[in-house]
C-alpha cells in the first residue's frame, strides 16, 4: 500500500480545501466590513466567546446542513442533485498538480511535495476548468426556472469565452519556462538574476556591486502583462464580482443557483471559495515563484542552516520555510482577489464580452508575439 | 487483468451507453448533449490509457469544454429542450439504415477478430510519446502546411458562422 | 496493456451509433452531435493505431495524434458553421426538424 500519496492527498485536502476555504468566508466578511467601515462578523458565539467572528464558518455549515434540501417542481431531479458536485469536484481535483514545496533529499530517499507530478500539469488544470463549467450550466437548466436558465446561459457563454483567453494569456509563461510541469516552473523561479547583468556581459564592466542588485526570477517579472491578463481571465472564469453576471442578483435574482438550498447551495458557494484558493495557488506557482523564498535559493537555505544544525534538520526546516512562504503568497493573492471583489461594481454583459474578445485576446496574442521575439533575441 | 484494462472496459462501457443515450433520447435535447459530454470525457480517459496525453487533454478541453457547451448554449438560447416531432414518413428507409449499419458493424468486428495485427500486444512506447513537446515539434516542422490550412479553415468557419448567425447583414 | 482490438472495436461501435443517429433522428442538433460522435470514433481509431505503430527505429512516431488535432480543428469549424445554419433555420422555420427543410428536394 503506497502510504506517501495518501498522506499528500490528506494534507492537501485538509489544509488547502477544508482548512482554508471556511476561513476565506470569514476573510471575505471581515474584508468587506473593513472596506465599508463596519465591524463585520462577530455575533456567532459560544458562551460569549467569539474569537473575532471565526465561529461564523461553523455556524454557516450547521445552518446549511439543517436546511431543507428542496428540488423544485418539474426539475430534472438527477441533474439538479448532481450539478453542485460537477462544480465542486474539479476545483478540488486541480490541487493535485500544485506544488507546495520542492524536491528534497533525505539521505537516499527523495521527497517531492506535489500530489501528482505530471508532465502536462497546467493542461490538467485547464481540462478540469472546462469540466467545471458544466456545473453551472446544468444547474441552470435542470432547475426548471427561467432565471436559472438565463444564469446558465450567461455562465456558458462567459466561461467558454474566458477559457480561450485564459489559455492564451499564459502561453508567454510556457515560452519563458519551456515547460508545462508546475513543479519545474516553481523550481525555475527558485533563483534570482542580476538586473544590470548586461553591463557585465555586453560591456565588460565587471564592477562588484552589479552582483548585488538582484531580482527574484519570478514569472511576474518576465511577464507582467501576462500576470494582469491571467488574473483578469481567471477571476472572470470564477464568476465572482465584478464578473458575477451568471448570478447577477439585481437582474436575474441569483442565476443558476436560484433554486438551490441547504448544503447543495453550500457546495456551489464552497466551490467558488475553493476556486479562489486555486486561483491564488496557481498564480503563485506561475507568477510569484511558488514555494520559493525571494533572494534565497533552496541551496542557500539548506547550506546556511546545516552548517549550524546538520543536514537532515536543515532540510526539514527548509520544507517548513518553503511551505510557509507558499502559504503566505497564497493568502496574499486571496487578499488581492477580495480587494478587487469589494472594490469594483458589476460589469454589463456586453462589457464582459468585449473585455474578453476585444481587449484581452488581442493583447494576449501581442504578448505571445513580443515574448517570442525577445526570447529569440536573447537566446539566439 | 491489469488495472488499466479494467479501467478501459469501464470507460468503453460508459462511452457506448452514453452514446446510445444521446441517439435514443428523443424527448430531451439537453440530456442528449449531456450524454455526449460523458462520451467525450470517457474517450479522453481512454486516450490517457493509450498514453496520448496531449490529445486526451485537448479532447476534453475542446470537445467537452467548448463544442458541447456551444451546443448547450444554442439549445438553451432557442429553448429547444423538448423535442417532440410528429412521426416521420420514411420509416422503412430508416429501419433499412439501422439494419445495414449493424450488419456492417458485425462484419467489421468479425474481420478484426481474425486480423494478425492484434495478435501481439503493442510494444512499450518510446520516450516522449504523446507529450506536448514531441507533438509540437512535429506540428511545426513536418506538418506546418497542415497547421496553416487548419488556421485558414478556422478563419473561414468564423466568417461563415458570423454571416449565418447575423440577423441583418449590412 | 490494453487489448488493442477492443479499442478499435469500440471505435467501430461508436461510429455506427453516430451513423444511426444521423440516419434516424430529425432534430438538427442531435444530427450535428451524431456527426461529432463519428469524428470522435475516428479519432479513437487514429490514437489506437498510433499506439500500435508507436515508433520508427526507436523514435516516437505520433502522426496519428497530429491527425487527431486536425480532426479537432475540423470538428470545431464544422460545429461553428453547423450551429450558424441551425440558428438561421430556426429563425426562418421556427423549428429544427430537418424534414421541414425541403425546398431543394425537388
Amino acid at each position: 500500500m503506497p502510504i506517501e500519496p495518501i498522506i499528500k492527498i490528506l494534507f492537501i485536502f485538509s489544509v488547502m480545501v477544508m482548512g482554508l476555504a471556511p476561513i476565506i468566508t470569514w476573510i471575505e466578511r471581515k474584508q468587506s466590513a473593513v472596506m465599508q467601515d463596519r465591524i463585520g462578523a462577530n455575533r456567532a458565539d459560544l458562551n460569549g466567546i467569539t474569537i473575532l467572528g471565526l465561529l461564523h464558518p461553523a455556524a454557516d455549515v450547521i445552518k446549511l446542513m439543517m436546511k431543507e434540501d428542496m428540488v423544485p417542481e418539474g426539475a430534472n431531479r438527477v441533474m439538479h442533485m448532481l450539478s453542485p458536485l460537477i462544480a465542486a469536484v474539479p476545483a478540488i481535483m486541480a490541487f493535485a498538480v500544485i506544488p507546495f514545496g520542492g524536491v528534497y533529499v533525505f539521505g537516499d530517499t527523495t521527497l517531492n511535495l506535489v500530489g501528482a507530478d505530471i508532465d502536462w500539469g497546467l493542461l490538467y488544470i485547464f481540462v478540469l476548468g472546462s469540466i467545471a463549467a458544466y456545473g453551472n450550466v446544468v444547474a441552470g437548466w435542470s432547475s426548471n426556472n427561467n432565471w436559472s436558465m438565463l444564469g446558465g446561459l450567461r455562465a456558458s457563454a462567459q466561461m467558454i469565452s474566458y477559457e480561450v483567453t485564459m489559455g492564451l494569456t499564459i502561453v508567454g509563461i510556457f515560452m519563458v519556462f519551456q515547460t508545462l510541469r508546475l513543479s519545474d516552473m516553481a523550481l525555475a523561479q527558485d533563483t534570482s538574476f542580476r538586473v544590470l547583468g548586461f553591463l557585465d556581459v555586453h560591456f565588460g564592466l565587471n564592477w562588484a556591486w552589479i552582483d548585488w542588485i538582484r531580482l527574484p526570477a519570478w514569472g511576474i517579472i518576465y511577464q507582467p502583462l501576462g500576470f494582469l491578463m491571467f488574473l483578469t481571465a481567471v477571476m472572470a472564469e470564477n464568476k465572482r464580482p465584478p464578473f458575477d453576471l451568471p448570478e447577477g442578483e439585481s437582474e436575474i435574482i441569483a442565476g443558476y443557483h436560484l433554486e438551490y438550498s441547504g448544503m447543495r447551495f453550500g457546495l456551489f458557494f464552497m466551490s467558488e471559495f475553493i476556486e479562489i484558493i486555486l486561483i491564488a495557488a496557481l498564480t503563485t506557482t506561475l507568477f510569484l515563484g511558488g514555494w520559493a523564498v525571494p533572494w534565497l535559493s533552496t541551496e542557500t537555505i539548506i547550506n546556511g542552516i546545516s552548517s549550524v544544525m546538520g543536514t537532515g534538520f536543515a532540510t526539514g526546516l527548509c520544507i517548513l520555510i518553503h511551505f510557509v512562504s507558499f502559504l503566505l503568497k497564497v493568502i496574499f493573492m486571496i487578499w488581492v482577489q477580495m480587494l478587487i471583489r469589494w472594490s469594483l461594481p458589476r460589469f454589463r454583459y456586453d462589457q464582459v464580452m468585449s473585455l474578453c474578445w476585444k481587449i484581452l485576446l488581442p493583447l494576449s496574442i501581442a504578448n505571445i508575439f513580443v515574448t517570442g521575439a525577445v526570447l529569440l533575441w536573447v537566446k539566439g | 487483468m491489469t488495472a488499466e484494462t479494467i479501467l478501459f472496459y469501464v470507460f468503453a462501457g460508459l462511452a457506448v451507453i452514453s452514446a446510445l443515450g444521446m441517439v435514443l433520447n428523443t424527448r430531451n435535447t439537453v440530456a442528449s448533449a449531456l450524454s455526449l459530454v460523458v462520451t467525450m470525457v470517457s474517450l479522453g480517459a481512454i486516450y490517457l490509457l493509450l498514453e496520448a496525453y496531449l490529445v486526451a487533454a485537448l479532447q476534453i478541453m475542446v470537445y467537452g469544454g467548448a463544442i458541447v457547451v456551444l451546443f448547450l448554449f444554442v439549445v438553451m438560447l432557442l429553448n429547444l429542450s423538448t423535442d417532440e416531432f410528429p412521426p416521420g414518413r420514411q420509416r422503412l428507409i430508416k429501419s433499412a439504415f439501422v439494419i445495414a449499419g449493424v450488419a456492417i458493424l458485425i462484419q467489421i468486428l468479425i474481420a478484426m477478430g481474425n486480423d494478425p495485427l492484434f495478435a501481439t500486444p503493442p510494444e512499450a512506447v518510446p520516450e516522449g510519446y504523446g507529450g506536448y513537446r514531441q507533438v509540437g515539434i512535429q506540428l511545426y516542422t513536418d506538418y506546418v502546411l497542415l497547421v496553416e490550412m487548419a488556421s485558414l479553415l478556422l478563419l473561414a468557419a468564423i466568417v461563415g458562422a458570423l454571416i449565418l448567425a447575423k440577423r441583418k447583414i449590412d | 496493456m490494453l487489448p488493442m482490438d477492443h479499442v478499435i472495436a469500440l471505435s467501430a461501435i461508436l461510429f455506427t451509433i453516430g451513423v444511426l443517429g444521423v440516419a434516424t433522428r430529425r432534430n438538427l442538433i442531435v444530427i450535428l452531435m451524431s456527426i461529432e460522435l463519428m469524428l470522435n470514433a475516428v479519432n479513437l481509431a487514429f490514437v489506437g493505431f498510433n499506439r500500435i505503430w508507436s515508433q520508427t527505429d526507436g523514435v516516437a512516431a505520433i502522426d496519428g495524434q497530429i491527425f487527431v488535432l486536425m480532426v479537432i480543428a475540423v470538428a470545431a469549424s464544422e460545429v461553428a458553421v453547423g450551429l450558424g445554419i441551425l440558428l438561421a433555420m430556426f429563425r426562418n422555420r421556427d423549428s429544427v426538424n430537418v424534414e421541414e427543410v425541403n425546398l431543394l428536394k425537388w
